[in-house]
């Protein structure tokens, strides 16, 4: 079991490299769906199967679909790819493997009072956890967050919807 | 058993690709698909510790952030279709005016 945490980070990784190194949008958007897959599967072996559930519904039956449509109705699709330039990448590039090994270099100095992951956590009674603490400890953050995303759901209606014929 | 270090660094790795998206590429839906990456990435530190947390405080956090992601994601794509509108392009590069 221990195998499966990095069968699914070689390939988050691998895909990830994909979206950085190519050029086409559409094949980003596609990679996308994939590391998050792998990210969900590495949320439900590490104990977290509701966060898993939402990653699957949300990032990948909504965002990437809003990427989609946004990759649909931003360009004109005739018969070439859809392609996106790139700037300053030796510069983008070289602060990336800096910053990398800096990572790998403090993260290994820091002594973790935690356990590893040993196996599957146990898990049995995650979800009903998970619904007792929003309706008790989490329940202002929860109100506030359904408001935020009324508010930003129609922010967005109106943004987009609005005409600008007068201004053209 | 799988130490903590490994999750740590696949997030940061995730986080740092995600980091290079968001400067390298002039595309705008480009530059989105780099700061949903970087939000797993921070995702999966507080995630990878809240394992070992008997109150899941980090999995609690990891579904706020989930939420603020997809309103950040309409409200980003809304904006990028109206700047297409206006510009006829989403190269952020060529996007100079703030008042059209």
């Amino acid at each position: 079991m221990i195998v499966t945490f990095y069968i699914f980070a070689s390939i988050a990784v691998l895909f990830s490299l994909i979206i950085l190194l190519t050029k086409n949008v559409l094949y980003a958007a596609f990679s996308l769906v994939v590391v998050f897959f792998c990210l969900a599967g590495i949320y439900v072996m590490s104990g977290a199967p509701f966060v898993g559930v939402t990653q699957i519904l949300v990032y990948i039956g909504g965002i990437i679909v809003f990427i989609v449509f946004g990759v649909m109705l931003t360009n004109k699709l005739n018969d070439k790819n859809v392609l996106s330039e790139s700037h300053n990448c030796v510069l983008g590039y070289g602060i990336g493997v800096i910053l990398f090994v800096g990572f790998t270099v403090l993260i290994n100095q820091i002594n973790f009072q935690v356990h590893g992951l040993e196996s599957i956590v146990n898990s049995s009674n995650d979800v009903r956890q998970i619904g007792i603490l929003l309706m008790s400890d989490y329940l202002i953050p929860f109100e506030i967050s359904g408001v935020l995303l009324l508010l930003a759901l129609i922010g967005a209606t109106v943004i987009a919807g609005r005409k600008r014929e007068e201004q053209l | 058993m799988i130490p903590i270090e490994h999750f740590l660094i696949l997030a940061g790795f995730l986080f740092l690709i995600g980091f290079v998206i968001v400067i390298t590429k002039k595309n705008a839906i480009m530059v989105l698909i780099g700061i949903e990456l970087m939000l797993n990435g921070a995702n999966l530190n507080l995630i990878s510790f809240s394992a070992s947390d008997p109150n899941i405080g980090g999995q609690m956090f990891a579904l706020f952030v989930i939420l603020i992601a997809a309103a950040e994601a309409a409200v980003a794509l809304a904006i990028i279709l109206n700047v297409y509108k206006y510009y006829r392009t989403s190269n952020v590069d060529e996007i100079n005016q703030i008042k059209p």
